[in-house]
Protein backbone atom coordinates (compact mmCIF):
# COMPACT_ATOMS: atom_id res chain seq x y z
CA UNK A 1 0.00 0.00 0.00
CA UNK A 2 1.24 3.44 -0.92
CA UNK A 3 0.90 6.64 1.14
CA UNK A 4 -2.19 7.48 -0.94
CA UNK A 5 -3.87 4.18 -0.01
CA UNK A 6 -3.02 4.36 3.69
CA UNK A 7 -4.24 7.97 3.87
CA UNK A 8 -7.52 7.06 2.16
CA UNK A 9 -8.07 4.06 4.42
CA UNK A 10 -7.35 5.89 7.69
CA UNK A 11 -9.58 8.83 6.70
CA UNK A 12 -12.30 6.40 5.64
CA UNK A 13 -12.21 4.45 8.92
CA UNK A 14 -12.52 7.68 10.94
CA UNK A 15 -15.35 8.85 8.68
CA UNK A 16 -17.09 5.47 9.03
CA UNK A 17 -16.91 5.67 12.83
CA UNK A 18 -18.36 9.21 12.85
CA UNK A 19 -21.13 8.33 10.39
CA UNK A 20 -22.01 5.30 12.51
CA UNK A 21 -21.91 7.23 15.80
CA UNK A 22 -24.06 9.96 14.25
CA UNK A 23 -26.55 7.18 13.33
CA UNK A 24 -26.84 8.53 9.80
CA UNK A 25 -26.11 5.26 8.01
CA UNK A 26 -29.65 3.98 8.49
CA UNK A 27 -32.29 3.73 5.77
CA UNK A 28 -34.83 4.95 8.34
CA UNK A 29 -32.85 8.14 9.00
CA UNK A 30 -32.44 8.96 5.32
CA UNK A 31 -36.05 8.30 4.40
CA UNK A 32 -37.11 9.97 7.68
CA UNK A 33 -35.42 13.18 6.50
CA UNK A 34 -37.09 12.98 3.09
CA UNK A 35 -40.46 12.54 4.84
CA UNK A 36 -39.54 15.60 6.98
CA UNK A 37 -39.98 13.56 10.17
CA UNK A 38 -36.41 13.08 11.41
CA UNK A 39 -33.79 15.65 10.48
CA UNK A 40 -30.78 13.78 11.94
CA UNK A 41 -28.95 13.61 8.61
CA UNK A 42 -29.48 17.31 7.90
CA UNK A 43 -28.22 18.28 11.38
CA UNK A 44 -25.19 16.07 10.77
CA UNK A 45 -24.48 17.32 7.25
CA UNK A 46 -24.99 21.02 7.98
CA UNK A 47 -22.77 20.81 11.10
CA UNK A 48 -20.03 19.18 9.03
CA UNK A 49 -20.44 21.74 6.24
CA UNK A 50 -20.30 24.79 8.55
CA UNK A 51 -17.17 23.60 10.39
CA UNK A 52 -15.49 22.39 7.19
CA UNK A 53 -16.43 25.54 5.28
CA UNK A 54 -14.84 27.90 7.83
CA UNK A 55 -11.60 25.89 7.88
CA UNK A 56 -11.36 25.25 4.13
CA UNK A 57 -12.13 28.86 3.20
CA UNK A 58 -9.53 30.24 5.64
CA UNK A 59 -6.88 27.76 4.40
CA UNK A 60 -7.74 28.53 0.76
CA UNK A 61 -7.50 32.31 1.41
CA UNK A 62 -4.06 31.71 2.96
CA UNK A 63 -3.00 29.85 -0.18
CA UNK A 64 -2.43 26.57 1.68
CA UNK A 65 -5.22 24.67 -0.12
CA UNK A 66 -6.62 24.91 -3.62
CA UNK A 67 -10.37 24.74 -4.12
CA UNK A 68 -11.58 22.18 -6.65
CA UNK A 69 -15.04 23.26 -7.76
CA UNK A 70 -17.06 20.78 -9.80
CA UNK A 71 -18.27 22.27 -13.07
CA UNK A 72 -21.65 24.00 -13.13
CA UNK A 73 -22.75 22.13 -16.24
CA UNK A 74 -26.41 23.10 -16.40
CA UNK A 75 -28.08 20.05 -18.00
CA UNK A 76 -25.87 17.62 -16.11
CA UNK A 77 -26.46 19.13 -12.66
CA UNK A 78 -30.20 19.69 -13.16
CA UNK A 79 -31.09 16.32 -14.71
CA UNK A 80 -28.46 14.35 -12.78
CA UNK A 81 -29.49 15.98 -9.49
CA UNK A 82 -33.17 15.21 -10.09
CA UNK A 83 -32.43 11.59 -11.05
CA UNK A 84 -30.34 11.17 -7.91
CA UNK A 85 -33.24 12.48 -5.80
CA UNK A 86 -35.65 9.96 -7.39
CA UNK A 87 -33.33 7.01 -6.81
CA UNK A 88 -32.28 8.13 -3.32
CA UNK A 89 -35.88 8.20 -2.07
CA UNK A 90 -36.41 4.54 -3.07
CA UNK A 91 -32.93 3.24 -2.22
CA UNK A 92 -32.74 5.06 1.13
CA UNK A 93 -28.95 5.28 1.04
CA UNK A 94 -26.43 7.48 -0.69
CA UNK A 95 -23.21 6.03 -2.15
CA UNK A 96 -21.08 6.73 0.94
CA UNK A 97 -23.63 5.56 3.50
CA UNK A 98 -24.51 2.33 1.65
CA UNK A 99 -21.13 0.74 2.40
CA UNK A 100 -21.32 2.02 5.98
CA UNK A 101 -24.77 0.47 6.40
CA UNK A 102 -23.32 -2.85 5.24
CA UNK A 103 -20.61 -2.47 7.91
CA UNK A 104 -23.34 -2.00 10.55
CA UNK A 105 -24.79 -5.39 9.54
CA UNK A 106 -27.65 -4.00 7.44
CA UNK A 107 -26.85 -6.51 4.72
CA UNK A 108 -29.80 -5.51 2.53
CA UNK A 109 -27.60 -2.50 1.60
CA UNK A 110 -25.84 -4.94 -0.72
CA UNK A 111 -28.81 -4.60 -3.12
CA UNK A 112 -28.40 -0.82 -3.17
CA UNK A 113 -24.67 -1.29 -3.88
CA UNK A 114 -25.40 -3.74 -6.74
CA UNK A 115 -27.90 -1.25 -8.17
CA UNK A 116 -25.36 1.57 -7.97
CA UNK A 117 -22.68 -0.51 -9.71
CA UNK A 118 -25.20 -1.22 -12.49
CA UNK A 119 -26.07 2.48 -12.71
CA UNK A 120 -22.38 3.39 -13.01
CA UNK A 121 -21.84 0.76 -15.73
CA UNK A 122 -24.88 2.05 -17.63
CA UNK A 123 -23.60 5.61 -17.37
CA UNK A 124 -20.23 4.52 -18.79
CA UNK A 125 -22.04 2.83 -21.72
CA UNK A 126 -24.12 5.93 -22.51
CA UNK A 127 -21.32 8.45 -21.84
CA UNK A 128 -20.42 9.01 -25.54
CA UNK A 129 -24.07 9.90 -26.32
CA UNK A 130 -24.48 12.08 -23.21
CA UNK A 131 -21.26 13.92 -23.95
CA UNK A 132 -22.63 15.31 -27.18
CA UNK A 133 -26.15 15.95 -25.80
CA UNK A 134 -26.99 16.73 -22.13
CA UNK A 135 -23.38 17.43 -21.14
CA UNK A 136 -22.91 19.81 -24.10
CA UNK A 137 -25.87 22.13 -23.44
CA UNK A 138 -24.39 24.88 -21.30
CA UNK A 139 -21.35 24.74 -19.05
CA UNK A 140 -20.76 27.68 -16.71
CA UNK A 141 -17.45 26.12 -15.66
CA UNK A 142 -15.90 25.60 -12.23
CA UNK A 143 -17.35 28.57 -10.37
CA UNK A 144 -17.75 29.46 -6.71
CA UNK A 145 -20.72 31.30 -5.22
CA UNK A 146 -18.74 34.40 -4.07
CA UNK A 147 -17.42 35.00 -7.62
CA UNK A 148 -20.81 34.27 -9.20
CA UNK A 149 -22.60 36.75 -6.91
CA UNK A 150 -19.75 39.26 -6.69
CA UNK A 151 -19.82 39.10 -2.86
CA UNK A 152 -16.72 38.58 -0.65
CA UNK A 153 -16.24 34.99 0.51
CA UNK A 154 -16.45 35.81 4.23
CA UNK A 155 -19.89 37.45 3.75
CA UNK A 156 -21.20 34.28 2.06
CA UNK A 157 -19.75 32.15 4.90
CA UNK A 158 -21.38 34.34 7.60
CA UNK A 159 -24.73 34.26 5.75
CA UNK A 160 -24.52 30.47 5.40
CA UNK A 161 -23.81 30.09 9.13
CA UNK A 162 -26.72 32.40 10.02
CA UNK A 163 -29.17 30.47 7.82
CA UNK A 164 -27.92 27.16 9.27
CA UNK A 165 -28.42 28.45 12.84
CA UNK A 166 -31.99 29.40 11.89
CA UNK A 167 -32.65 25.95 10.40
CA UNK A 168 -31.27 24.21 13.53
CA UNK A 169 -33.49 26.37 15.76
CA UNK A 170 -36.49 25.36 13.66
CA UNK A 171 -35.61 21.63 13.86
CA UNK A 172 -35.24 21.81 17.67
CA UNK A 173 -38.46 23.77 18.10
CA UNK A 174 -40.40 21.27 15.99
CA UNK A 175 -38.54 18.34 17.61
CA UNK A 176 -37.76 16.72 14.25
CA UNK B 1 -30.59 21.88 25.53
CA UNK B 2 -28.09 19.91 23.48
CA UNK B 3 -27.57 16.33 24.57
CA UNK B 4 -24.31 14.68 23.58
CA UNK B 5 -25.89 11.23 23.43
CA UNK B 6 -29.05 10.23 21.64
CA UNK B 7 -31.67 7.80 23.00
CA UNK B 8 -30.33 5.02 20.74
CA UNK B 9 -26.82 5.28 22.20
CA UNK B 10 -25.39 7.33 19.33
CA UNK B 11 -23.74 10.73 19.49
CA UNK B 12 -25.52 14.01 18.92
CA UNK B 13 -25.66 14.53 15.12
CA UNK B 14 -24.40 18.09 15.70
CA UNK B 15 -21.30 16.76 17.49
CA UNK B 16 -20.61 13.87 15.08
CA UNK B 17 -21.20 16.20 12.12
CA UNK B 18 -18.87 18.89 13.46
CA UNK B 19 -16.16 16.23 13.90
CA UNK B 20 -16.67 15.23 10.24
CA UNK B 21 -16.09 18.90 9.37
CA UNK B 22 -12.75 18.78 11.24
CA UNK B 23 -11.91 15.49 9.52
CA UNK B 24 -12.67 17.07 6.11
CA UNK B 25 -10.24 19.92 6.86
CA UNK B 26 -7.54 17.53 8.13
CA UNK B 27 -8.04 15.29 5.09
CA UNK B 28 -7.77 18.20 2.63
CA UNK B 29 -4.51 19.25 4.34
CA UNK B 30 -3.11 15.70 4.53
CA UNK B 31 -3.79 14.98 0.84
CA UNK B 32 -2.24 18.35 -0.13
CA UNK B 33 0.95 17.65 1.79
CA UNK B 34 1.36 13.92 1.24
CA UNK B 35 -0.15 13.43 -2.21
CA UNK B 36 0.70 16.81 -3.73
CA UNK B 37 -2.91 17.49 -4.71
CA UNK B 38 -5.84 18.56 -2.54
CA UNK B 39 -8.47 15.79 -2.52
CA UNK B 40 -11.90 16.31 -1.04
CA UNK B 41 -14.20 13.67 0.47
CA UNK B 42 -16.37 11.88 -2.08
CA UNK B 43 -17.72 8.41 -2.82
CA UNK B 44 -19.55 7.99 -6.13
CA UNK B 45 -16.55 7.83 -8.51
CA UNK B 46 -15.51 4.70 -6.63
CA UNK B 47 -18.67 2.98 -7.91
CA UNK B 48 -17.52 3.71 -11.48
CA UNK B 49 -14.15 2.12 -10.73
CA UNK B 50 -15.86 -0.78 -8.96
CA UNK B 51 -18.17 -1.32 -11.94
CA UNK B 52 -15.14 -1.23 -14.25
CA UNK B 53 -13.36 -3.85 -12.15
CA UNK B 54 -16.38 -6.18 -12.13
CA UNK B 55 -16.93 -5.71 -15.86
CA UNK B 56 -13.22 -6.38 -16.52
CA UNK B 57 -13.68 -9.96 -15.34
CA UNK B 58 -16.09 -10.68 -18.19
CA UNK B 59 -15.08 -8.18 -20.88
CA UNK B 60 -11.70 -6.51 -20.25
CA UNK B 61 -11.40 -5.17 -23.81
CA UNK B 62 -14.81 -3.47 -23.50
CA UNK B 63 -13.71 -1.65 -20.33
CA UNK B 64 -10.36 -0.68 -21.89
CA UNK B 65 -12.14 0.85 -24.90
CA UNK B 66 -14.78 2.78 -22.91
CA UNK B 67 -14.28 6.56 -22.88
CA UNK B 68 -15.77 7.04 -19.39
CA UNK B 69 -13.68 4.29 -17.78
CA UNK B 70 -10.63 5.82 -19.48
CA UNK B 71 -11.54 9.25 -18.08
CA UNK B 72 -12.09 8.04 -14.50
CA UNK B 73 -9.35 5.36 -14.58
CA UNK B 74 -10.29 1.92 -13.24
CA UNK B 75 -7.89 1.52 -10.31
CA UNK B 76 -7.77 1.40 -6.52
CA UNK B 77 -7.06 5.01 -5.56
CA UNK B 78 -7.36 7.25 -2.48
CA UNK B 79 -11.16 7.52 -2.71
CA UNK B 80 -11.56 3.76 -3.25
CA UNK B 81 -9.67 3.14 0.01
CA UNK B 82 -11.76 5.86 1.70
CA UNK B 83 -14.97 4.02 0.77
CA UNK B 84 -13.54 0.69 2.02
CA UNK B 85 -12.57 2.54 5.19
CA UNK B 86 -16.16 3.71 5.75
CA UNK B 87 -17.24 0.05 5.73
CA UNK B 88 -14.53 -0.91 8.24
CA UNK B 89 -15.11 2.12 10.49
CA UNK B 90 -18.86 1.45 10.65
CA UNK B 91 -18.20 -2.25 11.40
CA UNK B 92 -15.74 -1.47 14.23
CA UNK B 93 -17.93 1.27 15.72
CA UNK B 94 -21.18 -0.75 15.61
CA UNK B 95 -19.52 -3.87 17.04
CA UNK B 96 -17.93 -1.78 19.82
CA UNK B 97 -21.18 -0.11 20.96
CA UNK B 98 -23.50 -3.07 20.31
CA UNK B 99 -25.56 -1.38 17.59
CA UNK B 100 -24.50 -3.92 14.93
CA UNK B 101 -27.64 -5.69 13.66
CA UNK B 102 -28.11 -8.18 10.86
CA UNK B 103 -31.14 -6.74 9.14
CA UNK B 104 -33.10 -8.34 6.26
CA UNK B 105 -35.28 -5.36 5.36
CA UNK B 106 -35.16 -1.77 6.73
CA UNK B 107 -37.87 -1.30 9.43
CA UNK B 108 -39.45 1.73 7.72
CA UNK B 109 -39.53 -0.15 4.42
CA UNK B 110 -41.27 -3.13 6.07
CA UNK B 111 -43.94 -0.82 7.55
CA UNK B 112 -44.86 0.29 4.05
CA UNK B 113 -44.10 -2.67 1.81
CA UNK B 114 -43.94 -5.70 4.09
CA UNK B 115 -41.07 -8.06 5.00
CA UNK B 116 -40.34 -9.43 1.49
CA UNK B 117 -36.61 -9.42 0.76
CA UNK B 118 -37.24 -9.87 -2.98
CA UNK B 119 -39.40 -6.77 -3.20
CA UNK B 120 -36.87 -4.71 -1.24
CA UNK B 121 -34.01 -6.05 -3.37
CA UNK B 122 -35.74 -5.13 -6.63
CA UNK B 123 -36.57 -1.61 -5.41
CA UNK B 124 -33.07 -1.02 -4.02
CA UNK B 125 -31.40 -2.21 -7.23
CA UNK B 126 -33.64 -0.01 -9.39
CA UNK B 127 -33.35 2.99 -7.05
CA UNK B 128 -29.60 2.50 -6.75
CA UNK B 129 -29.14 2.36 -10.52
CA UNK B 130 -31.16 5.55 -11.11
CA UNK B 131 -29.42 7.38 -8.25
CA UNK B 132 -25.92 6.45 -9.39
CA UNK B 133 -26.69 7.31 -13.01
CA UNK B 134 -27.81 10.73 -11.76
CA UNK B 135 -24.81 11.16 -9.45
CA UNK B 136 -22.39 10.43 -12.29
CA UNK B 137 -24.21 12.86 -14.58
CA UNK B 138 -24.20 15.59 -11.89
CA UNK B 139 -20.56 14.65 -11.13
CA UNK B 140 -21.15 14.06 -7.42
CA UNK B 141 -23.27 12.63 -4.62
CA UNK B 142 -24.20 13.96 -1.13
CA UNK B 143 -20.52 13.50 -0.17
CA UNK B 144 -18.79 15.12 -3.15
CA UNK B 145 -21.40 17.79 -3.84
CA UNK B 146 -23.18 17.94 -0.48
CA UNK B 147 -20.27 17.99 1.96
CA UNK B 148 -17.17 18.86 -0.06
CA UNK B 149 -18.85 21.12 -2.64
CA UNK B 150 -20.73 23.22 -0.10
CA UNK B 151 -17.63 23.63 2.08
CA UNK B 152 -15.91 25.05 -1.01
CA UNK B 153 -18.98 27.20 -1.84
CA UNK B 154 -19.28 25.70 -5.34
CA UNK B 155 -22.31 26.90 -7.31
CA UNK B 156 -22.85 23.37 -8.70
CA UNK B 157 -23.02 21.96 -5.16
CA UNK B 158 -25.79 24.31 -4.00
CA UNK B 159 -27.94 23.45 -7.03
CA UNK B 160 -27.18 19.72 -6.91
CA UNK B 161 -27.94 19.38 -3.20
CA UNK B 162 -31.17 21.38 -3.53
CA UNK B 163 -32.29 18.97 -6.26
CA UNK B 164 -31.13 15.83 -4.41
CA UNK B 165 -33.15 16.79 -1.38
CA UNK B 166 -36.06 18.61 -3.07
CA UNK B 167 -36.79 15.77 -5.50
CA UNK B 168 -36.08 13.21 -2.75
CA UNK B 169 -38.77 14.80 -0.53
CA UNK B 170 -41.29 14.86 -3.40
CA UNK B 171 -40.67 11.25 -4.47
CA UNK B 172 -40.55 9.95 -0.87
CA UNK B 173 -43.96 11.51 -0.12
CA UNK B 174 -45.41 9.52 -3.05
CA UNK B 175 -43.51 6.24 -2.51
CA UNK B 176 -44.14 5.97 1.25
CA UNK B 177 -47.77 7.04 1.16
CA UNK B 178 -49.19 3.51 1.35
CA UNK B 179 -48.85 1.18 4.32
CA UNK B 180 -48.44 -2.58 4.19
Amino acid sequence: MSTEHILGLVTGVLLGVLLQKGRVLRFDKQVGAMLLKDMTILKFMLSAIVVGMIGIQILAAMGILTLGHKAMNLGAVLIGGALFGCGWAVMGFCPGTSVGALGEGRWHAVFAIIGMLLGAALYAELYPVLKTSVLAWKDFGKIGLPAALGIPTWVVVVLFCAVTAGVFTLFERKKI
Amino acid sequence: MMRLKTSDGGWSPYLAGALVGLLAIASALATTFWMGKTSYLGASTTFVRGAGMVESVAAPERVAANAYFKKEKVKVDWQFMLVLGIFLGALISSKADGSFRLERVPPTWAEHFGPSVGKRALAAILGGAVAMFGARMADGCPSGHGLSGLMQLSVSAFIALALFFGVGVAVASLVYRRRA
